[in-house]
């Protein structure tokens, strides 16, 4: 019985060199970047169909002047929650759990609709022109089935992205920021344990999870939240459209011998 | 407080604003003309008929749009048919799973209703059809009519709660879509009745009628356009900033313009004259297609 994994990025560890995007890259055949400047190191831009594998650079102005820049880097990945937008409103059944725990998208079944990239909170989901699909991290599955780590915990030269058992990662995380925040920094948390019912890409962050573009624990919420309050709505509405109809075509004034047509009349 | 996501654009545009405009005539058709069968007298008949007939020709575009819009359209049945179990493709609690299924059903609906209107019109005059069109005529036919238009409605509606259960801005941040969408796409079905019914000498009696409800339409439409941006706190920029204003003006001729012009007309006491009663229900129809426009386009921009 396969057990659920986890990654641990470590934004305190992470240098920035992009080891993880190569080898993602590499070993799921995805395409080349273009070759666009676009203002900064972080020329990935964003998680997408083609990069399952984003290492961010957040660049903050201080008021330090010798380090009138503050680096911070972040490989981020989807983050195969437990309770995914993703999961919940495909309706082909194409995005699946597996065995692994872990959110996979079945190239093959998926048809392209895209619900499920306006459904995720985290902008993982990308849709590949080429083959009409959504497509995001595998969590390299075939390697997990074959006792292999993925591909870019394998890469990673500074331990910024480890991999193991779920729950091992969950007490690496605790233990991790305990140490960094005895060494003073005070803002060390981790992301992932409560949001979506749980992560199983864990983060280590020294900034408020909006700042690395994650949704704080309160706005981590699922697309259902509006499934009620939507159809309620519409109810509400159809029975006032129905009180409007019954007072505009109502019988008026029509002599009650007058002949009613097949299928009219009534009412 | 709506949430903060940070969530990539799922750019549904064209197809999807087709698809939206269709299921909502094709719906708020149906639902018309089962409430003038229902409630109105023998001379709705006609303009009842007219309603099916426009409502599974408009139905038949919305598969279409939507097979379109698909990155793999030979792979639509996948909303119905799980392909990695064999088994049906059902979430209820996803809707656009419902959706695909409730154009499926809705289209058996008016597909018969269709039926019927054609032999009752003797447009074709198949013992088939006569038999449906008997069938519709009865009372197990009058209830076979209303569950449709409860499928009517809801493929009206469906389509903005589709919108809102996602983590788009906008969309998600507010609950009034599926209403919204209802009111707009009833108001649209009724400013195309009238605009098939001018033609039809028969059918004319229930202009009057067809008017006064896409008032009331129109009216609650209003109130939810007020809702849906009174919902969406600090987002309600993203829909009233930039060129959006101009989808809004639309919208809103859409709306008041045919409201003052029958107001007016009712007030004096005549009848609108021939330019000013066609300008009335192509502004309704403009106006709900800008609605949709600028709720689906705004939010991905």
């Amino acid at each position: 019985m396969a057990k659920p994994v986890g990654f641990l990025t470590d934004v305190t560890l992470c240098i920035g060199c992009k080891a993880c995007e190569v080898a993602c890259k590499e070993w799921n055949g995805l395409p080349n970047n273009p070759l666009d400047f676009k203002g900064s190191y972080d020329n990935t831009g964003q998680l997408d169909h083609a990069n399952w594998r984003h290492v961010k650079f957040m660049e903050t102005t201080t008021s330090n002047p010798d380090k009138p820049i503050a680096w911070s880097m972040m490989s981020d990945v989807c983050k195969h929650c437990a309770n995914a937008s993703c999961l919940e409103v495909c309706p082909t059944n194409a995005i699946i759990r597996t065995e692994f725990n872990t959110v996979f998208i079945q190239q093959d079944v998926c048809n392209g609709c895209r619900d499920c990239i306006s459904a995720c909170p985290y902008g993982v989901i990308g849709f590949n022109q080429a083959s009409g699909t959504a497509q995001k991290c595998t969590f390299c599955y075939d390697r997990l089935q074959n006792n292999l780590m993925p591909a870019c915990a394998t890469a990673c030269p500074t331990q910024s992205i480890k991999f193991g058992d779920l729950d091992t990662m969950r007490q690496a995380a605790a233990d991790r920021v305990q140490t960094l925040q005895s060494q003073g920094i005070s803002n060390a948390q981790v992301y992932g344990n409560k949001e979506y019912g749980g992560l199983s890409a864990l983060f280590i962050l020294t900034d408020k999870p909006e700042a690395y573009a994650l949704p704080s624990a309160q706005s981590a919420v699922l697309p259902s939240r509006n499934n009620i309050p939507g159809y309620v709505t519409a109810t509400i509405t159809a029975v006032l459209a129905g009180l409007a109809g019954l007072i505009a075509f109502r019988r008026r004034g029509e002599s009650s011998s007058s002949p009613s047509p097949s299928g009219q009349g009534g009412g | 407080m709506p949430g903060e996501h940070f969530v990539v654009p799922p750019h549904w545009e064209w197809y999807i604003l087709g698809y939206f405009f269709f299921a909502g005539i094709s719906g708020g058709s149906y639902v018309l003309g089962t409430m003038l069968r229902l409630w109105g007298d023998a001379r709705d008949a006609a303009a009842a008929r007219i309603a099916f007939l426009i409502s599974f020709p408009t139905l038949l575009v919305c598969p279409i749009l939507l097979t379109l819009d698909l990155g793999q359209p030979l792979r639509f049945w996948h909303f119905l048919i799980d392909d990695s179990t064999g088994g049906l493709a059902f979430k209820a609690w996803s809707p656009m799973s419902l959706g695909a299924w409730a154009l499926l059903i809705f289209g058996v609906f008016s597909f018969v209703m269709f039926l019927s209107a054609l032999a009752e019109a003797g447009t074709v005059t198949y013992r088939a059809l006569q038999t449906t069109a008997s069938f519709i005529a009865g009372t197990i036919g009058r209830v076979f009519m209303v569950v449709g238009a409860v499928f009517g409605l809801f493929v009206a509606a469906y389509t903005g709660v589709l919108l809102a259960v996602s983590n788009q801005p906008v969309w998600s941040d507010t609950w009034a879509l599926g209403g919204l969408f209802l009111a707009s796409a009833l108001s649209g079905a009724a400013a195309c009745l009238v605009l098939a019914t001018r033609s039809r000498r028969e059918a004319q009696g229930t202009d009057r009628k067809l008017i006064e409800a896409d008032r009331y339409f129109i009216l609650l439409e209003l109130a939810l356009i007020i809702l849906f941006l009174a919902t969406l706190g600090g987002v309600v920029s993203k829909v009233l900033s930039g060129g959006w204003i101009i989808l809004w003006v639309i919208v809103l001729a859409g709306t008041l313009v045919p409201l003052a012009l029958h107001w007016r007309a009712g007030r004096m006491k005549v009848s609108l004259g021939e330019g000013v009663s066609l300008l009335a229900p192509v502004l309704v129809l403009l106006g709900v297609i800008a609605l949709r426009a600028v709720v689906i386009f705004s939010a991905q921009a």
